[in-house]
């Protein structure tokens, strides 16, 4: 490919080839548009990490029908737990479901493998006509009379024009940052994750975790696991692997002086961990940052020009119950795409123009699920919810569940010993009983 | 085994180094301005090494390019940092 297009500028620029970009570019270019798809890594899912369960199948289901029937998938997901810990007690809640969307077409979510997924699909978008280049490092966007007019990438003569740019460069993105859309971060917005691909026969996976043929599980956990730090661990089934991981706050792992890694070793240590995990060998070991603030670090996500999406517009759900962001980069890489062919179609891409983003963003429920949700957060992902209140959780069980020859306490006499043992206030409880309400109920 | 050293899991990670390193740690910063040194802690590699006269040496072959010391270092300017070339850094295989 020529890199001096600038007499034939492209209708789109497209920074990164994740989730976001990629769908972005497949919509983009099956609309007929002249579309560029930029990725700085080897391959599209080079520099890509998450746990993964992919929950966004229905929505994949519309752009591309049955598309798990080509796409490297590992297992859908069946079985979901969330379970809170002491650091020798764990209480699960255990859904499982056999119905309708989550056993059968389109599935409820799949475990991927980001290298693979990824790079599957941005050759959707590459077969749907949109140019892919990859190890090209976008380096700033370029601005022409007062509007943003195309990117700077590191090359000779790296300056490629277009009429609108879609930056979903990730969870750092310094396009969002160089537009001066983005503001910098602070350490209690962000977490990071460490996480583990651990190879294990599929035979084993099966019996371990009750799976039959390509069932399999999401367990996430909360409490004691991480010990002090605000955060949490997960473990998901592939097909011949398991993927499991430690999330922690940056700024409580600063305060605790804590390394990541450690504290994942000792969550595979867990009594109730460890024999899940048990005979499993390291394929690979990875980390990534996590924009868990979601609606509090949301970009200004248009400008003349350029439009965010994915990671890089925040557009990561991390509130207790739901840990998404593949389905929420993907519809967003959507919602930009109907913008900029709206864009094209009036030949204008000013700011006003390109403001239809936020309709398209409500249309597919992005920007609606970020706000009914985003009081959960902050709240969700601090000390109390969880570290404290699973802990207290798991202790109360084990007494609960302990025959020792000692009166029976009735629970609530119990509950309330727990609460007083601990540093929690009763205010404090009632608040965030108040939160927890607030948050997920109305 | 399941049960893994930082230098065994970091043994599994495939990187392509490039030429030039694509972090710049000051360290008189951190010598003079900084008594936390988070980057040493925090980050998932492993790469910052304090050094006794309080001072930061950095290793920036295995990097994860996450982006973690840069949100985590409290003091202004002490972490520059940019992607690396395209193509080179890390790349992952499973993950």
């Amino acid at each position: 490919m020529t890199m001096h297009p600038a007499k034939q500028p492209f209708d789109v620029i497209i920074a990164g080839a994740g989730p976001a970009g990629s769908a972005a570019a497949l919509l983009t270019a099956r609309a007929g548009l002249k579309v560029l798809l930029l990725e700085r890594g080897e391959y599209p899912g080079a520099k890509n990490v998450s746990g993964a369960v992919f929950y966004g199948s229905a929505i994949l289901n519309e752009l591309i029908p049955g598309w798990w029937e080509h796409a490297p998938v590992e297992r859908h997901i069946c079985r979901r737990e969330i379970a809170f810990m002491s650091p020798a007690t764990a209480v699960a809640l255990d859904f499982r479901c056999a119905g309708p969307g989550y056993a059968t077409a389109p599935y409820n979510g799949f475990t991927v493998l980001r290298p693979k997924f990824d790079r599957w699909l941005a050759a959707q978008a590459e077969a749907a006509g949109a140019f892919v280049l990859t190890s090209v490092v976008v380096d700033d966007v370029l601005r022409e009379k007062g509007r943003i007019a195309g990117v700077r990438v590191r090359r000779e003569q790296g300056e490629i024009y277009g009429k609108v740019v879609i930056a979903c460069d990730g969870v750092n993105s310094f396009l969002a940052k160089k537009a001066g859309l983005q503001r910098e971060f602070h350490p209690h917005e962000l977490s990071l994750g460490v996480k583990e691909v651990v190879g294990l026969d599929p035979a084993i996976i099966q019996d371990r975790f009750h799976l039959t043929g390509n069932d399999g599980i999401a367990f996430e956990y909360l409490g004691a696991i991480t010990e002090d730090v605000h955060g949490g661990a997960f473990l998901y089934t592939n097909r011949d692997s398991l993927s499991l991981g430690l999330i922690g706050q940056i700024s409580s792992l600063v305060e605790r002086r804590k390394r990541p890694y450690e504290l994942l070793e000792r969550f595979k240590a867990h009594p109730a961990v460890a024999p899940l995990v048990r005979g499993g060998k390291l394929r690979e070991y990875s980390a990534h940052l996590i924009p868990e603030s979601g609606w509090a670090m949301k970009p200004k996500l248009y400008t003349d020009g350029m439009l965010v999406a994915g990671d890089a517009a925040g557009f990561c759900l991390a509130a207790g119950l739901y840990l998404e962001g593949m389905n929420y980069a993907m519809q967003s890489g959507l919602a930009a795409a109907e913008t900029a062919i709206l864009a094209c179609q009036k030949g204008n891409f000013s700011a006003r123009t390109l403001a239809v983003y936020q309709k398209h963003l409500k249309q597919r429920h992005v920007s609606t699920d970020f706000r009914a949700y985003r009081h959960a957060p902050s709240f969700v992902n601090g000390p109390r919810l969880q570290n404290l209140y699973p802990e207290i959780v798991a202790q109360g069980m084990e007494q609960i569940f302990r025959v020792d020859g000692a009166p029976k306490r009735k629970i609530l006499p119990l509950a309330y010993r727990m609460v007083r043992q601990s540093s929690i206030k009763p205010g404090q409880l009632l608040r965030d009983v108040y939160q927890v309400a607030r948050a997920y109920l109305w | 085994m399941v049960m893994t050293t930082h230098e065994e899991k970091m043994r599994t990670v495939r990187f392509r180094v490039a030429a030039t390193p694509h972090i710049a740690v000051n360290s008189e910063i951190c010598r003079n301005d900084c008594s936390v040194h988070a980057c040493v802690y925090v980050c998932p590699a492993n790469l910052f090494v304090p050094l006794d006269d309080g001072g930061i040496l950095f290793n920036y072959e295995q990097c994860f390019e996450c982006g973690t010391c840069y949100i985590a270092c409290n003091q202004e300017g002490a972490i520059r940092w940019a992607y690396p070339d395209g193509g080179y850094g890390v790349t992952f295989r499973e993950s």
